[in-house]
């Protein structure tokens, strides 16, 4: 799982860079111009906004300078703090402690390992079969019968949106495509790329025509609008960077629009979990952002798609 | 040093939000009142205050618990300076009030438990008497009603293996002893403090 470092990789990463940094720059300009109290709460959000996205790239780009192993430790490390958030909202019980515990230390670990070691038989099964089956024993041994489905239902969903989806991006690290060996950093890049600047280009424009809600029940922010405009925008991008990934224009356009499609439905899923607990965000941990899991829904949702995209057609 | 370190590990084993609900952190003298579910809570509500404020608030802390072994022993005296009280056998010789009350007149702050044991994080157990005692003799000591959620789902009772969920203190507005109040309608306006906290 050796990565290395091409013309290509320079240029994607350059790119992320120089958009951050008139991103930052736009900022500071608004900041001394805007004068009233709430657009100057508006650009302070996307100021911050800025500044965090700044330390995730950073953190990625150390994660991806490091090889396969950086990756999977900074997702491993996302899935524990996302998991950790959904557990936090999900209403388990004293009888639930110890199943937590392995959920926590040795299911997820486990899960990274068996990318490490690209065991991809086991990895595929780990969580949709043997935690499925393990974690109600362990539940039901403790003899606490209240709301017992429920409570291991939502703890087998938390695993399976948290961590079996979220492994599936370091695990596109361990895909052989003819032709392409040594350089599925690029991939990895181009995913989460790809569903990120979806997020954004959506929010951007809802903002600017968004009218028709798609799901105002759920998300009074989701609008038609800025679903098209932000799936289209971003999967143009995708098809335009189409020469960093083994796939022609129209398929790395093709592939972007289903994945960030995913991604949608990942934040809508994720919007209506929230409003069910009645919380805005799920945690406090990247500021400006919510917390981990605000920011990888869409990534959760899109990850095993895109893996198996993939696997079955280019490998 | 160490203490900021730990409390630092702390916060990012219990995910621990400080919300200044009705008060501010303010450098006066304090008794922090709190709901108890875990061995944790004490440690918890210290960690999160800021370190001005933490370097002069004492958690007070069962002595069976904290003198078990050598490190808790350590952690307790020199980190977090709990001011350790007998539960079992108290006489008139270690008599718990007097304990606290000597840290109050060094110009501490003090971090206490009323409901005396762990609770199952549902209900706010009824207070015991120690609260009243204090208010009645420091009438110049603002009592700050916490609560401190999740704590009994990452440590409960009887466990030893904490879970990394995320936990979180609010501070309401401080009251103090009224004129003429009896010992139960004090007790019962404090402990309803930390319930209306939790609903907040």
């Amino acid at each position: 799982m050796t990565l290395h470092t091409d013309k290509e990789t320079v240029w994607l990463v350059g790119g992320v860079i120089a958009l951050l940094t008139l991103a930052s720059a736009i900022g500071f300009l608004l900041s001394k111009s805007v004068k009233s109290e709430g657009a100057r709460a508006t650009v302070k959000n996307l100021n911050s906004r800025t500044r965090a996205w700044w330390v995730m790239v950073i953190v990625f780009g150390i994660a991806m300078a490091t090889g396969g192993i950086g990756s999977i430790l900074l997702f491993g490390f996302t899935s524990f703090m996302a998991l950790r958030e959904f557990i936090t909202l999900t209403p388990t019980t004293r009888g639930d402690h110890r199943t937590l515990f392995w959920a926590f230390f040795v299911v997820t670990p486990l899960q990274y390992v068996l990318v490490a070691v690209d065991w991809y038989g086991l990895f595929s099964v780990l969580i949709p079969v043997y935690a499925f089956l393990f974690l109600p024993i362990r539940s039901a041994a403790a003899g606490e019968c209240e709301n017992f489905l429920e409570r291991t239902a939502k703890i087998q969903w938390g695993l399976m949106i948290c961590v079996y989806c979220v492994s599936h991006v370091p695990a596109i690290l361990n895909l052989r495509i003819p032709g392409y060996e040594g350089q599925n950093g690029k991939l990895l890049f181009f995913l989460v790329l790809v569903v990120q600047m979806s997020d954004v280009l959506q929010y951007v424009w809802g903002k600017l025509l968004g009218k028709h809600k798609v799901a105002p029940t759920v998300s009074p922010n989701k609008t038609w609008e800025g679903l098209l405009g932000g799936t289209l925008s971003a999967s143009l991008l995708g098809g335009a960077i189409f020469w960093a990934t083994p796939f022609t224009f129209w398929q790395a356009f093709g592939i972007s629009l289903l994945i960030t499609f995913m991604g949608f439905g990942g934040g809508l899923v994720m919007s209506a979990i929230k409003r069910d607990r009645g919380v805005k965000d799920y945690g406090t941990l990247i500021e400006g952002h919510g917390g981990v899991l605000d920011r990888v829904d869409s990534i959760c949702f899109a990850a095993p798609v895109f893996f198996h995209l993939i696997r079955f057609y280019f490998t | 040093m160490i203490a900021d370190l730990f409390a630092g590990i702390i916060k990012l084993v219990s995910g621990a939000n400080p919300r200044w609900v009705g008060c501010n952190p303010e450098e006066r003298q304090r008794i922090y009142f709190a709901n108890h579910t875990s061995h944790l809570d004490a440690v918890v509500l210290w960690a999160t205050l800021p370190m001005s404020l933490r370097i002069r608030t004492r958690p007070v802390a069962a002595q069976d618990y904290w003198t078990k072994s050598k490190m808790r022993f350590y952690l307790a005296s020199k980190v977090f300076r709990a001011v350790l009280i007998e539960r079992e056998k108290v006489s008139l010789k270690n008599n718990p009030l007097d304990l606290l009350l000597k840290a109050l007149q060094q110009g501490d702050s003090l971090i206490i438990f009323p409901e005396g044991t762990r609770g199952n994080g549902r209900d706010i157990q009824p207070f015991k008497s120690g609260l009243y005692h204090l208010a009645k003799k420091m009438s110049d000591v603002e009592f700050v009603p916490v609560h401190i959620d999740n704590m009994n789902r990452i440590l409960p009772k009887g466990e030893v293996l904490p879970v990394p969920l995320l936990s979180c203190v609010s501070f309401g507005e401080s009251l103090r002893l009224a004129d003429k109040e009896s010992k139960s309608d004090f007790l019962e306006r404090a402990r309803l403090a930390i319930v209306d906290l939790k609903q907040s």
